[in-house]
């Protein structure tokens, strides 16, 4: 249904925008990767509302990791200090009961996102990105977690978390997210 | 998944007429001690066309804006003559002017005009230069900046960049509902045209050496991919969805290749070098370090990146011929990123870390390499030369706002470039 609605919307934007305005107004097409399913992250709202506690093991069949509101799987992003992509310590059971929840599903799929905050230069920032989304990645691998479960995508600085110029805002941005695939 | 690369060409939904509402306003920060008096008189327009574009004033607003000039208030012109006969030379030069330009804009059918122009030096009487122009109105503008490139040659010996164009990427809205905008406007800021639009980043626009295309890197379908976007259609080209990294592209001199970052599984970052048409792929880097941010030399056979494999960042330099070994650039301070080289490759821009901030330094690549740090600010990244070589185009933060700023590439001058709406990132000039 939603990519039934997609192309509507992309046919008609289409139709609409087939001439050249000349008025001031924007108007703004559907825009391209907005209708790609499951595609937000840091949105834990998921489609039931099961598993209100966070025991893994006899919980949410599907394992989602979503339908939890408490309890380390409902923790789904692990941040960083500066300039650094070693995971702190304060998440090492985030990262465990992901790797849990993983090799106990092995159907399923999940999206290691990463993210720095805005200081240096774009494209190696996506570079430092990749080192944190790796970083997690290695640490799930090394508790069994297969390969063909973990994705990794670095964002850099281009999907901050927070605006700011300051270390508040910086150490919010600093940041891997884990989405899983639906 | 299996990603693989495939050419998509999606029209026109993405590009076409349409004008973005962000108006650039240029404020002038410092500029030159130096610079060169020069009055630009009104032109004599014909009475019909009295609303029609005023010529004189874009010409003056543009030799200003280059830092190089201080034009003369129209309010301290004493007479507005609009051929040398007519000059008082005299009364012009105890205003101080060096220099004065003269003109008519004359009817030569209906919405068609002849704008003819000469400029003379005030303490010799000399004339320096005739010219006449021919223009439809949607044209004056373009005439205009022609106008003044001409006029900034003469004097200057240095060929004018006013007649040309710039990218950036604009962003409107705060997370998590941003849209993200690649735009081409003059490089004056006006005509900005959004070319490409998206609620997932986009960045890293680079200009085809034939000035006729756009490559970036789009995260649309929240994964980055290299597009090749042609800008007199909107026709555009998925030229990279590699599974991991597809970043930083750059353009061959020869306009056939692509240098890009790519990603191993284990998400090792390296160059490669991409034909367009075959998709064959060279690897450039092999390090476990990040190597990223390629540039070409002017004769297609070097490759300037940035690459951490000695700790932090720094810019190296290697030959695209097999078995190359890459040569360290920079030595000063413990980040050194993003080089674009200027036209005549006599100078290498970059971003480094000085006093816990970041800038636009140039490096000389023809003596000793001495370093130059051009500014001044926290957040100074992206450079990118003007085709002149003058100027450089740079993305900066004002009160919490990403912005444009110019510097020339002596530092002398500075200038920034405000968005009334957006913030501002990534510029790149386009070049001649």
């Amino acid at each position: 249904m939603k990519r039934i609605l997609s192309i509507a919307l992309l046919l008609a934007g289409a139709a609409l925008l087939s001439g050249c305005p000349k008025k001031h107004n924007v108007i703004e097409p559907p825009s391209a990767g907005s209708q790609v399913p499951g595609s937000s992250s840091g949105d834990s709202a998921s489609t039931s509302g099961r598993g209100l506690n966070g025991d893994a093991s006899t919980q949410g069949a599907d394992g989602m990791g979503g339908a939890y509101t408490t309890g380390p799987l409902s923790k789904k992003v692990i941040y960083f200090d500066f300039d650094k992509s070693e995971i702190r310590p304060e998440f090492a059971e985030t990262v465990t009961a992901h790797a849990r929840n993983l090799t106990s599903h092995p159907n399923l799929k999940i999206k290691l996102e990463g993210n720095t905050d805005e200081r240096g230069t774009r494209e190696y920032n996506i570079g430092l990105g990749e080192r944190r989304a790796q970083a997690v990645r290695r640490a799930m691998m090394l508790q069994g977690v297969a390969e063909s479960q973990l994705t990794t995508v670095s964002f850099g600085a281009e999907r901050p978390a927070v605006e700011g110029d300051d270390e508040a805002a910086w150490s919010q941005n600093r940041r891997v997210e884990l989405v899983y695939a639906p | 998944m299996n990603k693989r690369f495939s050419c998509l060409t999606a029209l026109g939904f993405l590009l076409f007429c349409m004008r973005s509402q962000a108006e650039l306003v240029v404020e002038i920060t410092k500029g030159q001690a130096d610079a060169i008096p020069i009055a630009i008189v009104p032109f004599s327009s014909p009475e019909a066309a009295a609303a029609s574009f005023d010529v004189a004033q874009l010409v003056s607003d543009d030799l200003a804006r280059s830092g190089r000039f201080k034009t003369t208030d129209r309010k301290d012109m004493i007479e507005q003559p609009h051929t040398g006969a007519a000059i008082s030379f005299d009364d012009w030069r105890r205003l101080s002017n060096d220099y004065m330009v003269v003109g008519q804009m004359t009817p030569l059918a209906p919405d068609r005009f002849n704008i003819s122009f000469e400029l003379y030096n005030v303490l010799t009487r000399q004339r320096l230069l005739g010219y006449q122009i021919s223009a439809n109105k949607p044209g004056l503008r373009l005439a205009s900046h022609q106008v003044a490139d001409m006029v900034f040659e003469k004097i200057l010996g240095i060929r004018g960049a006013f007649a040309t164009r710039i990218a950036y990427i604009s962003i409107v809205g705060t997370v998590p509902h941003r849209n993200y905008r690649l735009i081409v406007a003059d490089a004056d800021g006006e005509n900005p045209r959004v070319v490409m639009q998206s609620n997932e980043p986009l960045m890293s626009p680079s200009w085809s050496p034939d000035g006729q295309s756009l490559a970036y890197v789009s995260f649309e379908g929240r994964l980055p991919s290299v597009y090749v976007q042609l800008l007199k259609s909107g026709e555009r080209q998925r030229v990279s969805a590699r599974a991991g990294v597809n970043q930083a592209p750059a353009w061959s001199p020869d306009g056939k290749k692509l240098a890009l970052t790519l990603s191993t599984r284990d998400g090792n970052l390296d160059i490669y070098v991409m034909d367009i048409a075959t998709q064959t792929l060279t690897r450039i880097t092999d390090d476990p370090g990040i190597d990223t941010e390629p540039q070409w030399s002017k004769d297609g056979q070097n490759i300037y990146f940035t690459s951490d494999r000695a700790g932090g960042p720094q810019i190296y330099r290697v030959g695209i011929q097999n078995g190359d070994k890459p040569r360290r650039l920079t030595f000063q301070g413990s980040y050194n990123a993003r080089a674009r080289l200027s036209p005549d490759e006599s100078q290498m821009a970059f971003v480094t870390q000085e006093d816990g901030g970041y800038r636009i330094a140039t490096l000389d690549l023809r003596g000793r390499g001495d370093v130059q740090v051009l500014t001044k600010g926290h957040f100074d990244v992206s450079p990118s030369f003007a085709p002149n070589g003058a100027e450089i185009i740079y993305a900066s933060r004002d009160r919490g706002r990403g912005v444009l700023a110019l510097v020339s590439a002596d530092g002398r001058v500075q200038e920034r470039l405000v968005s009334s709406e957006g913030e501002l990132q990534e510029p790149a000039w386009a070049p001649f």
